[in-house]
């Protein structure tokens, strides 16, 4: 009786983890960025985010490979990875949460619903919880993410020079546009 | 029972919870197993495309112009009477432009001499790691050279094409890491007309350079032009170019200074018509200054 409770709640316990595993992929995301301050604007667009959903549970995980933000200007990409980012030795920003209220969504009904994502998202090494509202948008069977958030340089230990306060906004602003 | 049953549903719920916790980072691991390995270039082996005189393996990109103004002041040891020789200048006016990631051009006057050159960089090798490891770049520099000075030889023909020197570079580079990259760039010059018979027209030099990050933003660079001695005919006269270098870069600019005993801003210059001499402190301060600015559009 006993044996039999325990491998119960074993299997239990297995089979709800690996359960209704459908999985929402995406390699060509679009995850841009902008910095406003008073000397320039800065913008540059990433098309390689790679990120992955279970739709049982809202699990989301996203990885942008930091080298491929693309600048108008090339030498401020360089500065970007180079004085900045730090790509070569931390090549990847990621995030991993959940979308909260995903199965909420009527995913056979078009529409626009609104919903939060909560997880970690690591940039430049340092990891941070965050929480930020989004949109999921249903059209056809497909799922369209959207979501538009601030990060604090300096929640992530990126440093700007007291000479270029002005050219670098501590804020930065930044947009995501999964399509699955 | 009651307490095993507690028991086991307490383990059977941390093994859920932790197959939970364990999830996070499988996404991860799956992503990274379905998304393509990437390449990921060595960027900023040099700060601009010339170490000190001589190029680096450093190119526009595309679509970005590079304006260069350079100078090189007199001799430092005539004293304070030339002001330390900055109250001589050699110029040297620039304008450089990325076609593609692979191939930049550049068109330039130099007062030495009064010349005018136009060279094209080629960037065959790019130093990279992920999907392709690649241990060094390579840039290939192929430079024409026009002397513009008035004919000095009345015993000869006033041709055009005696006016004419090429150059030609093989660049390897490689950034070891953050702060360190080493350069060996051998040069063929190649002279239509020399001044006197000793000289040859073919002349054939090493180059070395290195650069050392002392910040994030500046570095200190040495740069060195042996010419090969076969070809050295004029011992007493002519020595290897020598120079340290300090780079200071902001936004879009590149400031670098030299110490130099070389005037020469143009390869056929500075690697074959150097004459000051380390030892007697025949030496020149001058300054790079780069400027780039982007002409293409942004993609969305």
């Amino acid at each position: 009786m006993k044996n039999k409770l325990i491998i119960l709640i074993f299997i239990f316990g297995l089979f709800s983890a690996l359960s209704a595993q459908t999985r929402l992929i995406t390699k060509t995301g679009h995850v841009w960025f902008y910095s406003h301050a008073p000397i320039e604007d800065i913008e540059a667009h990433s098309h390689q985010v790679a990120a992955i959903i279970l739709t049982a549970k809202g699990t989301i995980a996203v990885m942008i490979p930091v080298m491929s933000f693309e600048f108008k200007k090339t030498l401020m990409q360089e500065h970007f990875n180079e004085n900045y980012m730090q790509s070569a030795k931390y090549p990847k920003a990621t995030f991993t949460g959940g979308i909260n209220n995903l199965s909420e969504i009527n995913v056979s009904r078009n529409g626009i619903y609104k919903t939060t994502v909560e997880g970690d998202l690591t940039i430049h090494n340092v990891t941070n919880h965050v929480k930020v509202a989004g949109t999921v948008e249903v059209k056809d069977g497909k799922y369209f993410i959207k979501t538009k958030f601030k990060v604090l340089l300096k929640d992530y230990n990126i440093v700007v020079e007291s000479r270029f306060v002005n050219n670098i906004s501590p804020t930065i602003d930044i947009n995501v546009d999964l399509d699955f | 029972m009651g307490f095993q049953l507690k028991l086991t549903c307490l383990l059977g719920f941390c093994f859920f919870s932790l197959v939970i916790q364990a999830q996070d980072a499988n996404l991860l691991n799956t992503l990274d197993s379905i998304t393509p390995q990437s390449v990921q270039y060595a960027y900023g082996t040099f700060k601009s495309t010339r170490v000190i005189n001589g190029h680096s393996n450093e190119r526009m990109p595309e679509g970005q112009l590079d304006v260069r103004i350079e100078h090189r002041f007199g001799l430092i040891n005539q004293g304070y009477y030339n002001f330390f020789g900055l109250d001589e200048s050699n110029t040297f006016l620039s304008l450089e432009y990325g076609i593609k990631d692979w191939v930049m051009v550049g068109i330039n006057r130099a007062s030495v001499d009064k010349t005018v050159s136009g060279f094209t960089k080629f960037s065959i090798l790019r130093q990279s790691t992920g999907a392709i490891e690649m241990p060094v770049s390579l840039s290939v520099l192929l430079e024409s050279n026009v002397e513009g000075n008035k004919w000095q030889y009345p015993d000869r023909n006033n041709l055009f094409s005696s006016r004419i020197a090429y150059a030609s570079q093989v660049i390897i580079a490689r950034k070891i890491n953050e702060n360190l990259s080493l350069q060996f760039s051998p040069i063929w010059i190649h002279r239509n007309l020399v001044h006197a018979v000793i000289d040859k027209n073919d002349m054939f030099a090493l180059g070395f350079a290195t650069r050392y990050k002392t910040s994030r933003r500046t570095s200190f660079n040495i740069e060195y032009y042996p010419v090969n001695s076969q070809s050295w005919d004029h011992q007493n006269t002519y020595r290897n170019s020598f120079s340290l270098g300090y780079d200071i870069e902001t936004g879009g600019h590149v400031f670098q200074f030299m110490i130099s005993n070389t005037t020469g801003m143009t390869e056929k210059a500075f690697v074959t018509e150097t004459t000051g001499k380390w030892m007697n402190g025949d030496l020149h301060i001058g300054f790079n200054i780069s400027r780039v600015f982007s002409l293409k559009k942004q993609k969305q």
